[in-house]
């Protein structure tokens, strides 16, 4: 990613594309919003489903307090106006997936005005280029079930547990400027909302979906019309969405046509969008406050208790890796793209300084380096996340102290390291069992430095007579009859000492 | 042995207890009134004499093991076909509900099952309680028992709970369930010389009634008498969690607060209620009741309520735009009527549906409120009527600075025929003038039978109190009651 | 305001209501008589007056996050005019 500005390279000229993103993230809450049944995925179909989302008659919405909450907290963890007096409307339209014939939303009231993230666009160096993207409100809605076209020959069917599932509807400014931004702003969202807790970010599962507006114009004037994609369901699908989008508008535009707002789908396998026919009329959706809900007010001391409840965000933390860990800012920024990440490294580091009986910051860089390198070499290899990483923190920093004392040497740690993956068994075990502990005894080196020397009597002329570079193949040689076992450190004094 | 169908349900409550009859015998004489009263009077939807007959022999069984019984035990009374009732039809006297058999029942409905209630049945009613007179019920019209003296013209019921008015003053049941969103308890309730309150908003849940405005909608009792109507609302209210807009108080003892003496209270007449071309009956009714509370002690002032006026515009708009979203849920998907035309598609079939299953007066209010609604006019209407009710409802807590409760009639006229008034919309809006004001500030509002005017039909007297004040209000109801000595029946002629 | 045969047909269509066009010559001059009707709130001066929110003075109430509901897919379904493998069924829709 770069400094210098995305264009689409048209007939006419350089175009710009201005991208705004309405990300839905569904909030994680036991039961729904408005009603108790269950909010989890992949249920039979209409087992999760009350009398209230099935919009019964005379049934009434009850909002669960826990999804106001994790919408306040996403709020305060992107430095968003709360808005202690908020109010639920009414968006009406028709369609089978709507049991209620209205969505229960807030256009009017949001619950969470503006704030921003701070998007990177250099993983090498997450600080040096760093771009706000402005939020302009995060509001807390219904979700709506489910259609299936592909079941009966001419039947759709409904099904409604995700029916009244909360939502939070995080709106962007158009502030992004290339599919890459877009992909950056959508990725440190999603992080954001797995630190905070208030969002699983499993884009699978639908738990995060974005509405992507598109619109190009000449660089420097107003912005264009522009469409809206829904639904677009992975960061690559998106950032596909906007490239598509873009030179689509372009070519229109370029052809003499006019861009139309409308609502359209993006269909993964061409990686193109096309228009979508079944909201064509749906615009005028006559939003209302809900009679039925009173407006929601909010306590200072309710504001302050999710304040106080938010964990260390991803940026305060690489800051803080850096400052006090002395981690370089790429190693920082990979350590807490992803809370897992983070927090798996953090019970590495705690397990680390015990272990070693040091500060954390003596062994941050050991734990650091351990974790991207050898950890997530060999998840990758596994096919594994960290989550389900064989090696729990603790065996991982029993490794690392065997290492940091000198039993073992780093390149045995990797051969250690690959039997606690086969087998799960603890280093010290292991390293016990196998005699993998490393020799530092003098006595026993020397003997083997002399067999060495003697073996190769024309190589030590040789070294003697100014080939220097020779004193590597000495080391090996010793090395290799000690099964790698010696400590180098000994081998190299004692190696230094018998050659003068 | 006494006609059983003249009690009300202090009488029958005390006599079921006290073992004069049993709950069983007040059940079979209903029973028996309902099905010889149904043909001509069309009071109900569906009856339910097994419902009522299985409640009665719940409560002698529990009187014969000497178990305490509730505050209705052995009370049979009647059920707006707006309440969900469970295994029970309820269709909002609308084709669209046609069949409808709901899985649950109301909060409200339940708690009079609790309190010792069996069902008669289910009452007819204005078509998704849009109505004044229940000439929109797709199931027929009610037809009052009351008649003018030499003439068989059929005349309104009052609506929307024309069912549970006619109902009672037929003595087919001793009370009744109703709603009232602009005033469809208190209007029926006088157009057939019976009392009925409407509690503040949020006294009574919600939950399980079918919505038409919801915030107006509000359930009341509907009875012979005040001290019937304080039983009942007693057992209807009471804070349900299932209803956010519930209010959250202990329901207070209003039958045993019940005091007819005014002294130290002051009544507000309100001034811009004496319209011109005021019917004289009424003027004369509205005099009487000034009388008979100054009588009680009561101090009369004078109030003045200066946006009354512009209530009822205020009214038709709020209402029908919530109405609009509220009935969007019936589209023939998950209940009800589905209208599929060959090569239908889903929106095809939601237009048939309720092209079909709604009707007219429903049709024109959905049309009203989605036009206020829509891009480009939300502010103009549905802002600006949300705006002038503020207005009317600070008219209210002004003038209650001055007064404890108001007093004013509760129609601008006695029962008009059937037919009379069906073919003008706004005619036919116009009868909830005195009734509406009160349902756009949420306040407790009652109708008492006042008199007869000169054709020899029912006039009632409305008292409005302050917000939470019930109590108030069913004072000074009884203390009209005592004075206006109200015993005229309808004539049975059914 | 007033409203014409293309507006009423419009109103219709976004309220799902299907009407012929007889339907809506007659309701166009009958909404209008309504709407002219309730046009005289237009004169009422509501400078500084906030639109009504709550008519009780009451704020809204939230319940505990809990799994009280659902479960119940036959009583959901009971009343269905078309459901199927337990879902209900409407006419395909082409998205
Ligand atoms: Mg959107
Ligand atoms: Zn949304």
């Amino acid at each position: 990613m770069t400094n210098s500005a995305y264009r689409i390279q048209g007939a006419t000229g350089e175009w710009e594309v201005v991208i705004g993103l309405e990300v839905h993230a569904q909030v994680v809450s036991k039961s729904k919003l408005f009603s108790g049944a269950s909010a989890t995925f992949g249920a039979e179909p209409n087992a999760q489903v009350s009398l209230v989302d099935a919009a019964m008659p005379g049934m009434l919405p009850v909002p669960n307090m826990e999804c106001i909450r994790q919408a306040v907290r996403t709020g305060l963890a992107i430095d968003a106006q709360i808005n202690a007096w908020s109010r639920f409307d009414r968006k009406n339209y028709f369609y089978a997936d709507l049991p209620q014939g209205y969505q229960i939303s807030q256009l009017y009231h949001p619950l969470v005005g503006e704030g921003h993230i701070d998007i990177s666009l250099d993983d090498k160096n997450p600080e040096a280029a760093v771009k706000r993207i402005g939020i302009e409100r995060i509001h807390v809605e219904q979700d709506a079930g489910k259609l299936m076209h592909d079941q009966h020959p001419t039947m759709s069917y409904v099904d409604l547990n995700r029916s009244g599932v909360a939502l939070m509807e995080i709106v962007s400014r158009p502030d992004m400027r290339s599919p890459a931004e877009a992909g950056a702003y959508l990725r440190k969202l999603r992080a954001i909302l797995r630190y905070v807790g208030s969002c699983d970010g499993n884009m699978e599962e639908g738990s995060m979906r974005a509405d992507v507006n598109v619109s190009v114009r000449k660089p420097g004037e107003p912005f264009g019309t522009r469409t809206e994609t829904k639904n677009v369901n992975s960061v690559r699908f998106v950032m596909q969405a906007i490239e598509h989008e873009a030179s689509r508008q372009v070519d229109v535009l370029e052809s003499g046509g006019k861009v139309v707002q409308e609502t359209r789908l993006f269909d993964p396998d061409t990686g193109t969008t096309r228009s979508m026919r079944s909201k064509e009329d749906a615009h005028d959706y006559r939003y209302f406050p809900d009679p039925d809900l009173l407006p929601l007010v909010l306590e200072a001391s309710f504001i302050e208790a999710c304040r106080a409840s938010l964990p260390e965000l991803p940026d305060a933390k690489r800051q803080r890796y850096e400052t006090a860990l002395g981690l370089t800012p790429y190693v920082a920024g990979v350590l807490t793209a992803e809370v897992e990440t983070a927090r798996w490294f953090e019970a590495l580091l705690a397990e680390t300084a015990t272990k070693q009986g040091k500060g954390e910051e003596a062994v941050a860089k050991q734990a650091a380096n351990w974790l991207t390198s050898e950890l997530f070499g060999a998840l990758n290899r596994l096919g594994r996340s960290l989550e389900d990483s064989p090696v729990s923190p603790a065996q991982a920093a029993e490794l690392l102290a065997l290492v940091a004392d000198g039993t073992i040497s780093g390149t045995i740690a990797k051969q250690v390291f690959e039997k606690m993956l086969e087998t799960g068994d603890g280093a010290a075990a292991i390293v016990e069992r196998e005699g993998l502990k490393q020799e530092s005894d003098t006595g026993a080196i020397e003997a083997v430095v002399a067999k060495v020397l003697a073996d190769n009597a024309d190589k030590v002329e040789q070294y003697k007579a100014g080939k220097e570079a020779l004193f590597g193949f000495f080391v090996g040689q010793t090395m290799k009859a000690m099964q790698g076992k010696a400590n180098p450190q000994v081998v190299n004094d004692l190696l230094k000492q018998a050659l003068g | 042995m006494t006609d059983l169908t003249e009690l009300g349900i202090a009488d029958i409550r005390s006599g079921v207890a006290a073992g004069t009859f049993t709950a069983v015998e007040v059940a079979e004489a209903f029973n028996a009134a309902v099905a010889a009263a149904q043909p001509a009077l069309n009071a109900f939807i569906v009856t339910t004499p097994e419902a009522a007959l299985a409640a009665a022999r719940k409560v002698d069984t529990a009187r014969a093991a000497g178990q305490p019984l509730g505050k209705l035990a052995g009370v049979p009374i009647g059920m707006k076909d707006l309440f969900a009732t469970k295994g029970v039809q309820t269709t909002a006297a609308s084709r669209i509900l046609e069949g409808f058999t709901p899985e649950y029942e109301s909060t409200v409905s339940q708690n009079l099952w609790n309190a010792g209630a069996g069902m008669l049945g289910k009452l007819n009613l204005d078509q998704f309680a849009m109505g004044s007179s229940n000439e929109t019920s797709a199931f027929g019209n009610v037809i009052s028992p009351w008649r003018r003296p030499g003439d068989t013209a059929p005349l309104a019921p009052g609506g929307s709970s024309g069912g549970s008015s006619a109902a009672i003053a037929a003595r087919l049941c001793p009370a009744a369930t109703g709603t009232d969103t602009g005033g469809s308890i208190r209007q029926p309730a006088a157009f057939t010389g019976i009392a009925g309150i409407k509690p503040t908003y949020g006294r009574c849940s919600r939950w399980g009634v079918v919505a038409f405005a919801s915030s107006l909608d509000q359930a009341g009792p509907m009875a012979r008498s005040v001290q019937d109507c304080a039983i009942m609302l007693e057992a209807m209210a009471g804070f349900d969690p299932k209803d956010s807009t519930s209010l959250n108080l202990p329901v207070p003892a209003w039958e045993a607060g019940l005091n007819p003496s005014m002294a130290g209270k002051k009544v507000g007449i309100p001034r811009e209620y004496r319209l011109d071309g005021m019917d004289p009956d009424v003027a004369r009714s509205w005099d009487d009741g000034i009388a008979w509370l100054k009588d009680a002690g009561a101090e009369i002032v004078e109030i003045s309520l200066p946006h009354t006026r512009y209530a009822l515009p205020t009214y038709y708009i709020i209402a029908p735009a919530e109405a609009s979203s509220n009935l969007a849920r019936y589209d023939g998907v998950r209940y009800g009527l589905r209208d599929l035309p060959d090569g239908a598609g889903l929106q095809d079939m939601y237009a048939a549906t309720r092209a079909a299953g709604f009707g007219p007066e429903v049709k024109r209010r959905i049309m009203i409120g989605t036009y206020v609604l829509s891009a480009g006019f939300y502010d103009a209407y549905y802002t600006q009527a949300q705006k002038v009710r503020t207005l009317i409802a600070r008219d209210f807590e002004l003038a209650f600075q001055h007064c404890d409760v108001i007093l004013a009639p509760t129609a601008p006229t006695a029962a008009f025929a059937l037919g009379e008034k069906s073919d003008d919309p706004l005619a036919m809006y116009l009868n909830d003038v005195f009734s509406v004001p009160a349902s756009l500030a949420g306040l407790p509002a009652m109708s008492v039978p006042a008199g007869l005017d000169r054709q020899g039909l029912p006039l009632g007297l409305q008292v409005i109190g302050r917000a939470f004040d019930e109590q108030g209000v069913l004072n000074a109801g009884l203390a009209l009651e005592q004075r206006a000595g109200f015993t005229a029946k309808p004539a049975k002629w059914w | 305001m007033s409203v014409d045969t293309a507006t009423v047909t419009k109103i219709a269509s976004l309220a799902r209501i299907k009407v012929s066009e007889a339907e809506v010559a007659a309701m166009v001059p009958e909404l209008n008589g309504i709407l002219a009707w309730v046009e005289q709130l237009g004169e009422v001066d509501v400078t500084g007056v906030e639109p009504m929110t709550a008519v009780i003075p009451n704020t809204l109430r939230l319940r505990e996050d809990a799994v009280t509901d659902g479960g119940i897919r036959d009583a959901v379904l009971a009343n269905a005019p078309a459901a199927e493998h337990g879902f209900f069924g409407v006419p395909k829709v082409i998205e």
